[in-house]
């Protein structure tokens, strides 16, 4: 069930650079699933349109989600500048989710697609690798992996923690093994995964990612190219808000 | 209190519609909004088969608006009836006015056809002024003759009455007014987007696929109430105003300016219950200024 509702904020911090954890009071949170993701309003009427953020964590027993983003224009600015007993307009939860399959898994995030992974690791039943890529060592959420996961692998573009390279790179130099792989993060990354995934004959979903309006499916504004004849309008559209934004690496084009 | 009102024939329970394109079929929005209690369901955009539509991005955010350039994706006339229709079957006090696209003629009387024995299709919305398609759409929406062709033809074929839907992106909107309504349409409505672009200082690139799009939200609500005025003076069928109505003062000084309804489009994604808060909001007017029917405010500002 999705609610338009007005938000409580919690509180806010920083955890790198221009990465902020934001926890928020809602009756959103009584109805979400891992791999959801809410809209958010800009107190600025200016600004119209919701911003889709993933959600990291659910507490369902204070009914709290907590997003972590990293602010990419104004309307994130703005939401970086929220303090605790502020109030942010906000619609959800939207979006299916990842759905929780048996078997070893293996869950990626790459960037600030390493949010949405924290809260199905916490999910997932099995011993979860968690491999996450990040540009350098100014990284986030990796406590919580280390926490939560069976095992932490880490990638960095400049080498300075981890496996020099990418997610896939960490995937091949850790002889890493999973039944089904979980993953969020830039499209080149999902990509180079659902390609690993098909050679391994490994199940993969992948969280996508487009510029949105409505959230809700009716404006077809966020579409991806499935492989498919889609069940909305039948062509080869699928509809990352309402669709997704969780697919199986081979029902989209990446 | 009287909200109804009358556009050729057709009785709205109130004037306060959804516009084309920004509602689905209403169907990811009856979460949110009573369907039962809209003046109207407007669709998207059907046309004869499955369109694809523009490449991503789609849309764009632009200061008090936005850009889309969706491109009339759509699954087609008979899914379409199949399915949308068959899920508007159940409201059964909100009309159903089906928006109709085509890249031809031929493809525009191919739907036109098609709805003419399904009656719960109330009235048809004939989109000639899509910024984003490039054959049809608004080709025909630019020029007075192509727009009086379509009109006339569309009018042969339908068995429900003709609203044709105008493109602000002209000189003089009343021309086009004027020669849909001499070739037969029963209502027109306007504005469609304005043809708008935006570029990415950043990445030195356009930000839509598409490079231009339709803008759309309350930046452009004043230019909307200015050409509703002129059409209003201009022709004699009745009018359904729509352009960044987002408040029920909006809504208002749209049928002040001369609409007989109001559609409520780009509001949609950021109040998904905006249009249910309009008519409230309309009714408390009405009320505060003791209006007795709605249609006394029609045009009453000269």
């Amino acid at each position: 069930m999705k609610v338009k509702d007005t938000a409580k904020v919690i509180s806010q911090s920083v955890l790198a650079e221009g990465v902020y954890s934001l926890i928020i009071e809602t009756k959103a949170a009584n109805y979400a699933v891992p791999g959801q993701f809410v809209s958010l309003y800009c107190q600025d009427h200016s600004r119209l349109l919701p911003r889709p953020i993933s959600i990291c964590e659910i507490d369902k027993d204070v009914s709290t989600l907590r997003l972590v983003y990293r602010v990419a224009g104004k309307g994130t600015d703005e939401f970086s500048k929220l303090t605790s007993g502020d109030t942010i307009e906000i619609l959800g939860p939207l979006g299916n989710g990842f759905p929780l399959e048996g078997g070893k898994p293996m869950v990626v995030g790459g960037g600030i697609g390493v949010p949405p992974m924290l809260q199905l690791t916490k999910e997932l039943e099995g011993s979860v690798t968690a491999v996450m890529g990040y540009r350098n060592d100014d990284m986030f959420l990796t406590e919580e992996f280390v926490d939560n996961a069976a095992e932490l692998v880490i990638a960095t573009d400049d080498g300075s923690v981890g496996t020099c390279g990418t997610v896939v790179d960490a995937i091949i130099e850790n002889n890493i093994e999973a039944d089904v792989i979980y993953a969020c993060g830039p499209k080149p990354m999902l990509r180079a995964l659902a390609q690993y995934a098909a050679e391994h004959d490994i199940k993969c979903y992948v969280s996508m990612e487009e510029r949105m309006a409505c959230g809700v499916g009716a404006c077809l504004g966020c579409v991806c190219q499935s492989t498919d004849v889609d069940d909305h309008s039948h062509v080869h559209n699928k509809r990352v808000c309402a669709d997704g934004p969780v697919f199986l690496s081979t029902e989209v084009e990446l | 209190m009287n909200t109804k009102v009358t556009i050729a024939g057709v009785e709205f329970q109130n004037p306060i519609m959804e516009a084309s394109g920004t509602f689905g079929s209403g169907m990811e929005y009856g979460e949110f909004v009573d369907l039962n209690k809209l003046g109207a369901v407007v669709t998207k955009g059907v046309a004869d088969k499955p369109w694809p539509g523009n490449p991503t991005p789609r849309v764009a955010e632009v200061k008090c608006g936005m850009l889309n350039a969706i491109g009339l994706q759509n699954p087609g006339i008979d899914v379409f009836v199949e399915r949308d229709l068959a899920f508007l079957e159940q409201y059964k006090n909100t009309r159903v006015i089906v928006n109709v696209c085509g890249h031809s003629l031929e493809e525009y009387i191919n739907v036109v056809d098609r709805l003419a024995g399904e009656n719960r299709v109330d009235m048809l919305e004939i989109n000639i002024s899509c910024p984003n398609v490039k054959e049809g759409g608004i080709a025909f929406g630019q020029d007075p003759k192509m727009a009086y062709l379509v009109t006339e033809e569309v009018k042969k074929h339908a068995k429900q009455p003709v609203i044709m839907k105008l493109s602000p992106n002209v000189t003089d909107i009343t021309e086009m007014a004027k020669a849909v309504e001499a070739a037969g349409a029963d209502a027109i409505s306007l504005i469609n987007t304005l043809t708008g672009m935006k570029i990415d200082v950043e990445r030195q690139s356009f930000v839509l696929a598409n490079k231009t799009g339709g803008m759309s939200g309350p930046a452009v609500h004043p230019i909307a109430v200015r050409m509703v005025y002129q059409c209003a003076n201009a022709v004699k069928v009745p009018i359904i105003g729509m352009g960044g109505i987002e408040t029920w003062e909006d809504a208002v000084e749209m049928m002040l300016a001369g609409a007989t309804a109001v559609s409520v489009g780009t509001a949609n994604f950021y109040n998904p219950t905006a249009t249910l808060d309009i008519l409230e909001g309309m009714k408390d007017y009405m009320i505060r200024k003791n209006i007795e029917d709605i249609n006394s405010i029609v045009g009453l500002v000269k």
